[in-house]
């Protein structure tokens, strides 16, 4: 082969490895953008049974993060990427005898950065509902509203504010950590870089490149984050 | 009449009687993490393998030493160099401040995972010059190219941390040291960072943690640290049972540290409290 100058490598097209990268970053965004919803959804469950007043929920959440915030990334995604199918394998044979299950390394790793995100975005929910006085939740008792009324109306709108800077450090922790799935061959941005480097033997160019991607989607991120936090409009609240 | 009454109003409002919903919910979700507790343990009990064991228990026991002496070495080398970056970053120097913050943005908005691709893979394509330089040795082995990358990204988040410690003393310790006559290195060591070292305890004990969690990026660079073992172990056997000792032993470790950090710091806060 002969020695192709950087701009090749880099252009689009059949020599170029730029929209095999390309389509790697929408994968990247695709699988951070589906865990937020859940992990949110998870996180802010699990930081309302932590500040309950049952003794039962409180000690059910906290077992949950323990073990999410205390394993390591990659053995969570590697127990549930070989782990799962076994045990769907197990069940699915109950039924139909000879099935066999593979799990696909995007699912796998929606389900386990969405329990990573949530024991990280739980902690933040929890000390916003620390931050929230008790008055709030008896003014709302007061004027008659319900418990879930009072949480939708009362308590969300300012538990959000005031979560949303940690929210944003979340993000950014699960932006990151979306490049832990390429090992289980999921053909996202940190991959196909891989790939491009092992075919054309520019290692550090391709690296390079797989990193000043994610950099440029933090940089992104904290503009919008940035818009948001404007439009949220912290000062009203003071 | 009115003591009785007014700790009768003190006094927290009773326990819930009965079911109420959230106990339901509550008990029933203990009883399912004791039961995906049991499931694993009954799993480990039927799948005891001793020939596997007698294997693969050495291997991993090398394996922590391996991913220890990596954490250690990473902290240590990332703590002196998170100095000269703390101190570029607090600099009036405009150039020099903003050259920190773009190591510092760099390392902390980039996954480890990348950099430690960049360092082993990409470094280490430039054999040739590497060799000329007399470094090759250093970027051929897996285990320092990995402590290179884990130094360089925990100096990122160290140099913040010190810096977010130092900044929170407040500006009339440094003018007290001063007005007694102590000079700055002086006021820095005996004024400043024993106050600061109380802030930064929580943050550091964290980093460590967080270390130790992303040391098993290592294994994907063929470095056989206890995660690297956990994947030969699984890649020999297709016992799923590998990775779940190798859980274990990582979440025990996570916890004692955990605790650790927070009884030191319950001792050395001690004055503080009221």
């Amino acid at each position: 082969m002969p020695a192709q100058s950087i701009w090749t490598l880099l252009s689009w097209g059949p020599d170029g490895w730029s929209d095999d990268i390309a389509s790697g970053v929408l994968v990247t965004i695709a699988l951070a953008l589906a865990t937020l919803p859940i992990g949110l959804t998870i996180g802010f469950f699990v930081a309302f049974a932590k500040q309950h007043e049952e003794p039962s929920l409180r000690l059910a959440a906290n077992i949950y993060t323990t073990v999410f915030r205390g394993l390591p990334e990659l053995v969570t995604l590697f127990l549930f990427f070989f782990g799962m199918p076994l045990i769907l394998q197990h069940l699915v044979r109950l039924i139909w005898p000879d099935a066999t299950v593979d799990v696909d390394s995007f699912v796998a790793g929606l389900i386990v950065l969405s329990l990573i995100f949530s024991s990280y975005s739980s902690e933040v929910f929890l000390s916003a509902f620390r931050a929230i006085p008790k008055g709030q939740y008896e003014g709302g008792y007061a004027i008659g509203l319900s418990k879930w009324q009072t949480m939708r109306l009362v308590i969300l709108p300012q538990l959000l504010r005031i979560a949303f800077p940690g929210l944003e450090n979340c993000w950014l922790i699960l932006l990151k950590d979306t490049s832990l799935v390429s090992v289980v061959n999921l053909a996202e941005t940190l991959r196909n870089a891989g790939v491009a480097a092992r075919v054309t033997k520019h290692s550090f160019l391709f690296y390079s490149v797989a990193a000043l991607v994610f950099l440029v989607l933090a940089i992104l991120s904290s503009i919008a984050t940035g818009y948001i936090l404007r439009s949220l409009g912290r000062r009203e609240a003071r | 009449m009115s003591i009785s009454q007014a700790i009768a109003v003190e006094r927290p409002p009773p326990q819930a009687r009965g079911w109420p919903r959230a106990r339901i919910v509550g008990y029933s979700l203990v009883c399912l993490w004791i039961l995906f507790g049991l499931g694993i343990l009954a799993y480990l009990v039927h799948a005891w393998n001793g020939e596997f064991f007698a294997k693969y228990a050495p291997a991993y026991l090398r394996g922590l030493g391996t991913t220890l002496a990596l954490v250690t070495t990473s902290m240590i080398a990332g703590a002196i160099l998170s100095l000269p970056v703390t101190y570029a970053r607090m600099s009036k120097n405009r150039i020099l401040s903003g050259l920190a913050y773009c190591y510092v943005y760099f390392f902390r908005g980039t996954p480890l995972l990348a950099q430690t691709y960049l360092v082993y893979y990409g470094i280490g394509s430039f054999r040739p010059q590497l060799e000329t330089v007399g470094l090759w040795w250093f970027f051929r082995e897996a285990f320092y190219c990995g402590v290179f990358a884990f130094s360089l990204n925990t100096a990122a988040y160290q140099a913040e941390i010190l810096r977010g410690a130092i900044e929170s003393v407040p500006r009339g310790q440094w003018e007290g040291a001063a007005s007694l006559g102590l000079h700055k290195l002086e006021t820095l060591r005996k004024v400043i960072l024993p106050q600061a070292f109380v802030v930064a305890l929580r943050p550091y004990g964290n980093e460590l943690v967080l270390m130790i969690k992303a040391s098993a990026i290592v294994a994907i660079i063929t470095v056989y640290d206890l995660m690297g073992n956990a994947k030969l172990a699984y890649a020999n056997s297709f016992d799923i049972q590998a990775y779940i000792w190798v859980a274990i032993v990582y979440l025990v470790m996570v916890e004692i540290l955990r605790h650790g950090v927070e009884w030191i710091e319950r001792r050395i806060t001690i004055h503080l409290k009221r």
